[in-house]
């Protein structure tokens, strides 16, 4: 599904360069559920954007479902994120003068689809969610969680082989986080894959799989027994 | 491009975006709107009064230089300085035939006159004339007619009078033409009321008589008091001034360096000042219609980058979900194009209101100060077109500031 060979990437600073990523290697089976951690400044969250092709390595290999990664146009790389990839953010990051419904039919729009077509599947993914009820409210309107479970829809909305979240209970209280874990976890347990950045070890632990870095480089990478999320809600 | 133009999700996004950012719009085409109006009421008000000075000056042979005679201030051929000049019938015929460039030459008399009819009785100044000053100085009768060539030729006692006069020496509403008023003794047949225009060339006339009945009554043989000379147009009026002047010094054996034997006063010149005046004016409102229109422009370039800044973070998740570079782009250059090109039309609309109040309030009346203010529709949208261009390129500079950020930059945290 997604394969990762010797990753690295530097940001300039001043007439330095900070070197973040330090020959990562990682690969992601299908219907994984993939946390990686690590203290901030670790890169976890430069590795994410990497694989979301929001931001591009400055050597090694990066092949998702078979295509290689690589010297990508902007206009390449924004088909590609459309068709392959759906991002969950901490801040949610819904358009704040579109509904409901109009953000889930965002990523459709740029897919080409037809105005019809769009409303009936981004209801579809909104029923997902629970939210059909909320599909004309503006996201001031809605809650934090509610809120998150809209970008969730949004995010699945394209129909992604790979979900990417990137702190996704961050700007969440206990409750709605473990909510919003159940809902993941509901997802992956449908065979999404999914990959998330975290800092939290309760969250962490409810995937399957935990890939811990330090200072740009993979110290741990272990499958752990997955806490259900929904014995706390 | 026209299929996206077209599409109704093109608008869709387009109006979500304006209209759930009001007053960011709405301060855009504030610019542009205030651009096209100026530009309007500017071209509207210039091409009103312009109007209004062709409507006051339409009735006058404008290519026009009065002459009449003074007195000598050099000795000359035996005649001693300070000698009195006049000007004659024959010094008339002679211009006209020899001066190059002369239309007509049209001589006047004039003089104070009283004139009584029943009680009523007042001073007047009168004037010969032949049926050509009509022409020249177009009179505008409210009865009658103008002195012809019949009244010329047979010396006619008839008289062609003010509507001031005709106030003075008439009752309220009564029949004019056709009675008799004495004047200085001698009765004269009103045949004409002429209404007084705003503008006066040459001295105030209350009553025109024929021009050979005024030179038998006064006794003026063939001396006239002035003449008037109209240039065909292709010639100038001062070269005019200058060969007459000349040709009547060499006519009445004054020194051709004499300065004063004639007086004259070259309508022409005086109208070429004001039309100047006119142009200048064009221009000035051009210069500033268009640097209030650029002004315009720049203040959308303005809104619209703060806008893109503003919009960093939308368009990093739009771009996220998979919009193209291009797509950004276009969406952003279609806005500012639409807020233009509806603010530029708000323009003209707005603009043509103001020249239909402009025009109830002072283009009513035949003394009115402006006269049918309006623009030419072609122009209109010559500047709308310019507008718009300008508009579109403006609209590139924060779609691709836009897309040369990284979208992780614009999604970035805080």
């Amino acid at each position: 599904m997604l394969k990762i060979n010797q990753l690295h990437k530097s940001y300039p600073i001043g007439d330095s360069s900070l070197h973040v990523l330090k020959g990562i290697d990682i690969s992601v089976e299908e219907g994984e559920m993939v946390a990686i951690m690590g203290s901030s400044g670790s890169g976890k969250s430069t590795l994410l954007n990497i694989i979301g092709m929001l931001d591009e390595a400055d050597t090694g290999d990066y092949i998702l479902d078979g295509l290689p990664i690589k010297n990508l146009t902007e206009k390449k790389a924004a088909v590609y994120r459309n068709k392959f990839l759906g991002f969950i953010f901490q801040s949610f990051n819904l358009i704040n003068y579109k509904n409901a419904i109009e953000n889930v039919a965002l990523p459709l729009y740029y897919q080409g689809i037809k105005r019809k077509e769009r409303i009936e599947k981004a209801k579809f993914h909104l029923q997902k969610v629970g939210l059909l009820d909320w599909a004309d409210h503006l996201p001031k309107e809605l809650s934090g969680g509610q809120k998150q479970r809209v970008a969730i829809a949004r995010a699945l909305a394209a129909n992604p082989k790979l979900l990417l979240a990137d702190e996704p209970t961050g700007a969440l209280d206990t409750k709605t986080s473990h909510e919003i874990m159940a809902f993941i976890q509901s997802l992956n347990d449908e065979g999404k894959t999914i990959l998330m950045v975290t800092h939290e070890e309760d969250i962490a632990n409810m995937c399957k799989r935990i890939v811990r870095l330090r200072d740009g480089v993979i110290m741990e990478d272990k499958k752990v027994n997955q806490v259900r999320a929904e014995q706390y809600v | 491009m026209l299929k996206f133009l077209l599409e109704r999700d093109t608008w869709q996004e387009i109006f979500d975006s304006l209209g759930k950012n009001k007053l960011r719009s709405i301060l855009t085409m504030v610019g542009v709107w205030w651009g096209i109006l100026l530009l309007i009421g500017l071209l509207g008000s210039a091409r009103g009064l312009e109007n209004a000075f062709n409507r006051l000056f339409g009735d006058f042979a404008t290519n026009t230089v009065f002459v009449w005679g003074q007195s000598t201030d050099q000795a000359f051929k035996g005649f001693q300085k300070g000698r009195q000049v006049s000007l004659s019938l024959n010094d008339a015929k002679s211009i006209e035939a020899n001066v190059e460039g002369v239309e007509f030459v049209l001589p006047r008399s004039q003089q104070t006159v009283s004139a009584t009819r029943n009680f009523l009785s007042g001073s007047f100044q009168m004037a010969g004339d032949y049926p050509l000053l009509d022409q020249l100085q177009k009179k505008n009768l409210i009865h009658g007619r103008f002195i012809n060539q019949n009244d010329i030729n047979d010396r006619k006692k008839v008289v062609v009078i003010s509507e001031d006069s005709y106030q003075q020496l008439f009752e309220k509403d009564e029949e004019a033409i056709g009675t008799y008023i004495e004047i200085n003794d001698i009765n004269f047949k009103v045949i004409g009321v002429f209404e007084v225009g705003n503008v006066n060339m040459g001295p105030r006339t209350d009553m025109h008589v024929p021009f050979t009945t005024f030179q038998q009554i006064y006794n003026r043989g063939d001396k006239i008091g002035w003449m008037m000379i109209t240039g065909q147009p292709e010639y100038d009026i001062k070269q005019i001034e200058t060969d007459v002047k000349l040709m009547l010094k060499n006519l009445n054996d004054i020194h051709p360096e004499d300065e004063r034997a004639f007086g004259s006063f070259n309508l022409g010149k005086e109208f070429k000042k004001m039309t100047g005046f006119l142009v200048g004016m064009q221009f000035l409102t051009w210069f500033v219609g268009i640097a209030t229109l650029i002004a315009g422009v720049f203040a959308i370039g303005n809104i619209l980058l703060i806008t893109v800044k503003e919009r960093t973070k939308e368009i990093g998740v739009r771009r996220a979900l998979g919009a193209t570079p291009y797509e950004i782009k276009r969406q952003i250059v279609t806005e500012a194009v639409f807020l233009t090109l509806m603010a530029g039309l708000l323009g003209i609309i707005t603009g043509g209101w103001i020249l239909i109040i402009m025009d109830y309030f002072f283009g009513q009346g035949p003394d009115a100060a402006i006269v049918n203010a309006s623009v030419s529709i072609a122009v209109v949208f010559l500047a709308l077109l310019i507008l718009v261009a300008l508009g579109t390129l403006i609209g590139l500079i924060p779609a691709f500031k836009a897309t040369s950020i990284k979208p992780i930059e614009a999604l970035r945290e805080e």
